[in-house]
């Protein structure tokens, strides 16, 4: 005999209504948790990045006094200048040779961070890292002591051996030289501390397989690190160049673009024709078009770091 | 009966939405209402000068029964340039706003006309000059008062004993305080022979040619005294002309007489030239004096400011006024119109100018015998002919009388310094000039 009442034709009861235990369900699921928990940041960069972003497209499209729509023209008029090619080059100058020595800088100082015993290492790497955790405007303030027209300290020091005043930052070149200079100085730190950490994830065998294959210090570094190392490379590499093509604080606090224009960028460039001009359409198009630079130099590196993935 | 207990993860959620929503709640500054008035002024470099206009608004605040809300922004970094791209952009934001020289133009559709209010204030203080008009007037319509605040002349200040030792220039004789100039032979030629002196002497000008302010009005004003525009007053280019060649031709005589690094300078760098005692004479407002007071008295006592040298067609001084301006936005324009009629009385313009030690120049023809630059000291007198009390200049501004949408975009991207620099550097003349013409017809643009 079956105890339960069984009541065949009982239409099963229905469910409450979800709406309550609907909110708590998704309130328990991680990934609505993991949503909120990034929104703030989120809505940040969508306020801070993508809306001004999209508010300097439309602006790029207007006319100088912002009434009328002139879809490129204020790109065309820019092709036109002398001077906006001279910012591009400038730009690619900067931007290339900046990155360049702070991978090489920062490489070959990880290098020797990474020999340090390891009792000394967080020393050293805590020392090596003050010029990026310094806010760039204030060690750039200090540079432009150090190259001051009337007080430059290095000019000070180079007159006890007989030698200068350098015009740090009256000649063009020299101009270039210490913006370059600042850049790599606070950018350094970033790759040294990237390539130390990879460092320490190539496998110690592989150094002592090449090693019993007879490899010197240079073939070792060829062969088993760079290898190994080319992903992180190309990435840090990458990030560097979008970064530095954009810089502004630098530039605007040693020389401003002068002299003569010589070291403009796009982001200094830009905020001299739109906020101290007047132009502001004309200011957005000039930062717009660093973006299709960047994207070129982003597409074919990404591609790279990921054949190579694929390759693995 | 089951207690509902909140989970961790529960927990976690709520706190996450709760701080997001904190976090990106957006504050809205906008125009105030009715009974309120906000005001953004400038940022004074004289220590203390600001505590002038909050007092004087203050007392109107309590007189008007109206909370009167100051923001003081800095120039530094161009920040009050930035924040009035941002009013104009959003239309929203304080209701007055000191603008600089060129922005009332800049902004020309945003700014309530003031012509109700300035006709009084011309009556009661004077008339203004012609570059007031220039950058603050558009066909008629006032777009600002003149502020006091801020408003400054970048004539010469010289030191008195090495002017004296090295040009055979006595510039307190040519300048006597109390009295009028006598400086007809204080030309143009008087200027380049006494540069060439003292830099034999080892103290020569600073006379910067970066791309700052301070170094694009010097050359406007040498600009001005040759009759040099680069665009007309009816915006033609007018760049190829003899009187274009000959200032070109002077200033690469006189950057053989300056410091070598003179392209680099900023807006510091000619104070810091006079403060160290490295130059004769600077162009600059009496800033650099102030601090030198302070921090060199020995070469404070030696500062003498003056007129700047007649050229060929006339003695003009760099002349950089403020404006106070209200946003067509504005909420409270008429409460905003009465605090800058109590700002523009000449007791309030005396007070603030008082605060900045002789500093702000009022822009009103009455204004300019005021006590402070008689009594400043030392040594006695060295202000005295900081605002022409004698009207022997002419007040003007680099790039006039060019239309000012198109002159400060000859200023700002320091066309003419630019011209000198690459002529004095080698380039040829009429490379210079072909290059100056390409410039000028990319800013007639609209």
């Amino acid at each position: 005999m079956v105890d339960v009442a069984v009541q065949p034709n009982r239409i099963a009861p229905a469910r409450p209504a979800a709406r309550k235990s609907g909110l708590k369900t998704a309130l328990k699921r991680k990934s609505t948790t993991a949503f909120l928990m990034t929104l703030p940041l989120i809505l940040l960069i969508g306020i801070l990045v993508v809306y001004p972003a999209l508010y300097s497209l439309h602006l790029a499209t207007l006319n100088k006094s912002m009434h009328k729509f002139v879809g490129f023209g204020n790109f065309i008029f820019l092709f036109k200048r002398d001077t906006f090619w001279l910012v591009v080059k400038q730009s690619c100058i900067f931007a290339l040779t900046a990155v360049f020595f702070k991978v090489l800088l920062g490489f070959i100082v990880a290098h020797f961070v990474h020999n340090v015993p390891a009792n000394k290492q967080r020393r050293w790497r805590g020392m090596l890292l003050v010029p990026w955790v310094i806010p760039p405007a204030m060690s750039t303030l200090a540079w432009l002591w150090l190259f001051d027209p009337s007080y430059s300290a290095f000019n000070y020091t180079l007159s006890l051996f007989g030698i200068g005043p350098v015009p740090w930052l009256g000649d063009a070149n020299w101009a270039r030289f210490s913006v370059i200079l600042v850049n790599v100085w606070y950018g350094a730190p970033f790759f040294l501390i990237m390539y130390l950490a990879a460092l320490k994830s190539v496998p110690e065998q592989l150094y002592e397989a090449a090693a019993i294959d007879g490899a010197n210090w240079w073939q070792r570094i060829w062969f088993v690190t760079l290898p190994m190392m080319r992903n992180i490379i190309a990435i840090t590499t990458l990030f560097s160049l979008i970064v530095t093509f954009a810089n502004f604080d630098i530039v605007r606090i040693l020389t401003s673009g002068g002299p003569l224009d010589h070291t403009h960028l796009f982001a200094t460039w830009a905020f001299k024709l739109g906020i101290e001009s007047g132009d502001i359409p004309l200011g957005a198009s000039v930062s717009l078009f660093m973006f299709p630079i960047l994207a070129i130099a982003a597409i074919f590196i990404l591609r790279d770091v990921t054949k190579r993935g694929n390759e693995a | 009966m089951s207690r509902r207990k909140l989970t961790r993860r529960q927990f976690v959620a709520a706190t996450a939405a709760t701080s997001a929503a904190l976090i990106t709640a957006p504050y809205v500054r906008g125009a105030y209402a009715a009974g309120k008035v906000s005001i953004g002024f400038w940022d004074h470099w004289v220590p203390g000068a600001n505590s002038a206009s909050t007092e004087l608004c203050k007392e109107w605040g309590e007189k008007e029964k109206v909370d009167v809300e100051i923001d003081y922004i800095t120039s530094q970094g161009n920040k009050n340039l930035v924040t009035i791209a941002a009013e104009a952009q959003a239309q929203s934001g304080h209701d007055i706003f000191q603008m600089p020289t060129w922005w009332c133009h800049s902004n020309s559709e945003l700014m309530e006309p003031l012509n109700d209010i300035m006709d009084p204030i011309i009556k009661e203080n004077g008339e203004v000059n012609d570059t007031v008009k220039y950058l603050g007037q558009l066909d008629g319509k006032w777009m600002g008062v003149p502020a006091c605040v801020g408003s400054q002349i970048k004539g010469p200040c010289s030191r008195i004993d090495l002017m004296k030792k090295y040009a055979g220039i006595d510039v307190q004789e040519m300048y006597p305080a109390g009295a009028p100039p006598k400086a007809d032979n204080w030309t143009t030629d008087a200027f380049l022979k006494a540069a060439e002196a003292c830099h034999k002497g080892g103290y020569p000008f600073g006379i910067g040619l970066g791309e700052t302010s301070d170094n694009v009005d010097a050359a406007g004003a040498f600009f001005r005294a040759f009759g040099a525009q680069l665009v007309d007053a009816k915006g033609n280019v007018t760049v190829k002309t003899d009187e274009v060649r000959q200032v070109l031709d002077y200033y690469k005589r006189l950057i053989a007489f300056l410091p070598p690094d003179v392209a680099a300078w900023d807006d510091a760098s000619n104070n810091k030239w006079l403060v160290a005692g490295k130059g004769a004479m600077i162009m600059n407002p009496p800033s650099a004096w102030a601090v030198a007071k302070r921090d060199a008295p020995q070469v404070a006592e030696q500062c003498w400011t003056h007129g700047f040298p007649v050229g060929p067609k006339g003695r003009f001084a760099p002349f950089l006024p403020f404006f106070w301006s209200i946003w067509t936005f504005s909420k409270n324009k008429e409460a905003a119109k009465s605090l800058l009629v109590h700002l523009s009385k000449p007791s309030s313009i005396e007070k603030m100018v008082n605060a900045s030690g002789g500093y702000d120049l009022p822009a009103f023809e009455k204004l300019t015998t005021l006590k402070v630059w008689a009594e400043a000291e030392p040594p006695k007198g060295t202000l005295f002919h900081y605002p022409d009390p004698y009207k022997q200049q002419v007040m003007s501004i680099a790039a006039a009388p060019a239309p000012p949408k198109i002159a400060q975009q000859i200023y700002f991207q320091a066309t003419q310094t630019k011209m000198c620099l690459r002529y004095a550097q080698g380039e040829k003349m009429e490379d210079t000039l072909a290059w100056a013409e390409g410039e000028c017809e990319g800013f007639l643009r609209s």
